[in-house]
């Protein structure tokens, strides 16, 4: 993909490729999932393409897949390097598919790593703004200080233990040396800045405001739930056994990452940063998975993953074809643009969780998982009086959209897009009524 | 089969109303589809009454234990019904009306109908949750897109309140499910828990079912909505909607959880009900605005309602079912009187009417006698549901202050009288003055649509025994699971 831009002059063509490629991907995987292996390669137990990180890749690679449809026209507003934008969201999915399915911390760390570093370059791809250079130097800054914890924290479990195999690290029976949970907490640390949990969350609004929209939708949504794929498998296979040591401390973060997330979403005046503060509060919501830590858990957090990346990725696209993006940019949008307005709406009930659309249902497993663990339940209350808080905010756009006279946009929306995005909102309500299809797909 | 078109003719007219652009055909076609649901009802009630038929049920998510399970019983049937004849009235009583975008206005009115229907329906607490919400849903856009000058700010904060009930209800939901043995969402499974130690959970959903009502201290929502609302919602907000939660209280939680019901049913739910009844009837008798005197006025038969529940007695459940529905059918006619004054005089202020029973003697006919039918005169169906509803708690086995109670409920229905009287003498008698001068009789619709409802009210006034039959074995099955005292 890296070269086609040499190769290929015009736009269209590297979109195709890419389209294309991504495609026979995802046809692969599912065959994968299916029990047809083209080729076997020798990874040396240090991965696991188990069922859990096959599924979890058909889910990333098709957002992918609907991302580039909705928005890969929209990245040629960027800047001049068309093909090597998608080169770098090809190698992001690659480190995505590592750390899904790694059985060994050094995996985790590529994985990480392989997602974080095309990642900093998109930020600050839109060269000629100042926000997102700073966006940029502030990712990079950060991001890499958390490495160095999470670096720390795998040499001290490696002390610990010997090894870097994810099921050699804690024995059953035998409590915990301090040295593990130094390493652990370092572990998590780092992880919880990955998924922007509060309080390491402080660089997201500023990156996702500063980034280029189109690359803020792909980082909120598949590298958001890809990171808590690789951190629940973490914490689930490594961990498992030393829950108790360290549920406390998720829940406090869980309840942290809602109340921030939540509260300052409110104040916001920019729907795009409002979405970035969102996105810290659904966080906070896919942590309840880690910390609730059973089957309702795993399958939830894909079912959520699923909601929340389609959800967003919808709603991203609807916005970077707005030309303002506070909330009264959106004033009148639904006399002007009724399908685009539907369909937004259809995403925004499901980000704030209303029944019949996907991501009630995904809130519903995240509760569902933590009620039947039987304790924590004072945080399922604070976590649906902040899903409470947060219907105010995503209202507020339905309101600006549904209620409020606005001046008509020039906006240029092809009837292919109209297409995708109501095939996107109709999925959405699909999965809502009728989770099985998904899951159907995960037991057979 | 009935069950599940109860639902479905109403969800699929309603999607396809969405696609009709011109406003006559959406009209019609939204009033032709009500009277198919409303055929539906009546068929079911009658000649295809057969159980086979009154149920529905399909795997849904097996996963979670939740079943797509549809029944209708004697109260579901009540209350079907009721649904099922509101909406014909309200399409006919609100004919004349223009809205703009009127075909989406009348798909959320029918989308609106369809979720109602469900939550009268479920037999699962999952699918119950679902449709709770989804009869929410149309009504909010309803009330933002189509109602008065503040509308924005008032069903926002009734979106707000019931959502925030509804999601501590759905946690006490999950919890319960976690207690049931075979980790269900049944109803019948929900009624063989056995939990002693239940109490936050009783809070948990009773505040949701309470927000709904609403009752006392959570009623704040429910005058500004109406207020705000075009009259058509306002009369599925208040004649089914709120029923919701009385119904939701019979069938979900006092045979679900008896221990927590007795221990305080009589002590804090009813002290409450009966402290917000005589606030809500003091505050009606100074109202200068129909739509919210009658606002407050509802609130005060629904407390009724909720206590008459709480009593644990026959006679009494039977009264409040039955008088959910009357509740229903009185409170739609008198919100078409408001409909026809606001139409006519753009006015709903007291201050501004009077006289009109010299203008237009036959709506002043068919007002006076909603009225009376509202302040439960005998003859008339309020009546004889108020008059079970105080025996109900006046021979209460689980209650024991009942001395405190019914002179204090009593009271309100005293304060009813005095504040409905006082508004049909200041709307219909007097003098006329400039705005009043010259009023016309009501069109041949209205006529229509309140001498059904006159009707009705006679009907079930003089013969309520076909309802009491409908409602008897619903109220003995709730009434064995609440049971929690020995005979």
């Amino acid at each position: 993909m890296m070269f086609s831009g040499l190769l290929l002059k015009q736009k269209s063509a590297v979109r195709t490729v890419a389209l294309s490629g991504l495609f026979v991907a995802i046809v692969f995987n599912i065959m994968e999932t299916y029990g047809f292996h083209l080729f076997m390669i020798n990874v040396g137990g240090m991965m696991n393409f188990d069922r859990f990180a096959l599924f979890f890749n058909t889910i990333a690679m098709t957002c992918t897949f609907i991302f580039f449809l909705l928005s890969a026209r929209e990245m040629e507003k960027v800047g001049l390097q068309y093909a090597d934008y998608f080169a770098l969201l090809f190698f992001i999915l690659c480190g995505i598919i590592l750390s899904s399915s790694f059985s060994s911390l050094l995996i985790l760390f590529l994985g990480i790593e392989i997602i974080s570093i095309p990642l900093y370059v998109l930020t600050g791809s839109d060269k000629k703004n100042l926000k997102s250079n700073e966006a940029a130097l502030k990712y990079f800054l950060l991001g890499s200080f958390s490495t160095g914890l999470m670096l720390m924290g795998i040499t001290l479990i490696y002390g610990n233990s010997g090894s870097f195999a994810i099921d050699t690290i804690t024995t059953p029976g035998t409590k915990p040396s301090v040295l593990l949970i130094a390493g652990l907490l370092l572990l998590m640390f780092s992880m919880a800045f990955k998924v922007s949990a509060a309080p390491f969350h402080f660089w997201t609004p500023d990156v996702y405001d500063g980034a280029p929209t189109v690359f803020t939708s792909f980082m909120a949504t598949i590298v958001k739930a890809a990171v808590f794929i690789a951190f629940l498998r973490l914490f689930y296979l490594a961990f498992g056994d030393i829950h108790a040591t360290w549920k406390l401390f998720i829940a406090i973060l869980t309840a942290l990452t809602l109340f921030v997330g939540n509260i300052t979403a409110v104040f916001q005046q920019s729907v795009k940063r409002m979405l970035a503060y969102s996105s810290i509060a659904q966080a906070g919501f896919m942590l309840m998975a880690i910390l609730a830590l059973n089957s309702i858990g795993a399958e939830g957090i894909l079912l959520y993953g699923t909601a929340y990346c389609l959800s967003t990725i919808g709603l991203f696209a609807i916005l970077v074809k707005m030309k303002d993006y506070t909330f009264d940019g959106f004033n009148g949008l639904a006399r002007h643009q009724p399908l685009l307005a539907a369909a937004a709406v259809i995403f925004l009930l499901s980000l704030a969780g209303i029944p019949l659309t996907a991501g009630f249902l995904a809130k519903y497993y995240m509760l569902n998982a933590v009620i039947s663990n039987g304790e924590f339940l004072w945080l399922v209350i604070f976590a649906v009086l902040m899903a409470a808080v947060s219907v105010y905010y995503y209202f507020r756009v339905i309101q600006a959209m549904y209620f409020k006279e606005g001046e008509p946009q020039a906006m240029e929306i092809s009837s292919s897009f109209k297409w995708i995005i109501s095939l996107v909102a109709a999925l959405v309500i699909i999965i809502g009524v009728y989770p099985q299809i998904l899951f159907n797909w995960f037991y057979f | 089969m009935i069950a599940l078109l109860l639902i479905l003719v109403p969800l699929l007219t309603g999607i396809a109303t969405f696609f009709l652009k011109k406003e006559a055909t959406a009209k019609g076609w939204a009033l032709l589809s009500s009277f198919a649901t409303a055929a539906v009802s009546i068929l079911g009630l009658t000649i295809l009454n057969r159980s086979d038929l009154l149920q529905f049920k399909c795997d849904w998510l097996p996963g979670l234990g939740s079943t797509f399970s549809l029944r209708l019983d004697g109260m579901g049937q009540l209350l079907c019904l009721l649904t099922a004849i509101s909406f014909p009235l309200i399409f006919i009583s609100t004919w004349n009306r223009q809205y703009k975008n009127a075909h989406n206005f009348f798909a959320l009115m029918l989308l609106s109908q369809a979720g109602l229907m469900g939550v009268f329906l479920a037999m699962d607490a999952l699918v119950f949750y679902f449709f709770w919400e989804l009869a929410l849903i149309p009504v909010y856009f309803l009330c933002s897109m189509w109602g008065a000058e503040k509308r924005i700010a008032a069903t926002f904060k009734f979106f707000i309140y019931t959502f925030v009930g509804s999601l501590l209800m759905l946690i006490g939901l999950i919890y319960l499910q976690t207690q049931t043995p075979d980790r269900s969402f049944e109803i019948d499974s929900f009624y063989r828990i056995a939990l002693k130690r239940e109490n936050w959970v009783f809070w948990l959903i009773f505040v949701a079912f309470a927000i709904k009502i609403p009752v006392f201290p959570f009623h704040s929502w429910q005058p500004d909505t109406y207020e705000q609302s075009p009259t058509a919602v306002t009369m599925v907000l208040s004649a089914i909607m709120v029923k919701m939660g009385v119904f939701a209280i019979i069938r979900w939680l006092l045979p679900v959880l008896p221990h927590a019901s007795y221990a305080y049913g009589e002590t804090m739910v009813t002290m409450w009900t009966i402290v917000g009844m005589l606030y809500a009837s003091l505050l009606a008798w100074r109202q200068n605005d129909l739509k919210r005197l009658i606002a407050y006025s509802s609130i005060a038969h629904l407390g009724l309602m909720v206590v008459a529940i709480f009593s644990e007695t026959q006679i009494g459940m039977q009264g409040a079912m039955l008088q959910m529905f009357n509740h229903g059918i009185n409170i739609i006619g008198l919100w078409i009187i408001v409909e026809i004054l606001e139409r006519k005089f753009g006015t709903r202020k007291l201050s501004d009417l009077g006289g009109l029973a010299q203008k237009a003697p036959v709506m002043a006919i068919l007002f006076v006698v909603i009225v009376l039918a509202n302040i439960a005169l005998p003859l008339t169906n309020a009546f004889v549901g108020e008059f079970m509803m105080f025996t109900g708690i006046f021979s209460s086995r689980v209650f024991s202050y009942e001395l405190l109670t019914v002179p204090l409920a009593g009271l309100t229905i005293i304060f009813g009288a005095i504040y409905m009287l006082s508004m049909v003498q200041k709307v219909i008698y007097g003098n006329t003055n400039e705005l009043t001068e010259n009023a016309t009789e009501i069109g041949p619709h209205e006529k229509l649509a309140l001498g059904i409802i006159v009707i009705m009210i006679l009907v079930a006034g003089i013969y309520p025994q076909p309802f009491l039959n409908l409602t008897k074995e619903t109220t003995e099955l709730i009434l064995k699971e609440a049971n929690v005292l020995p005979f």
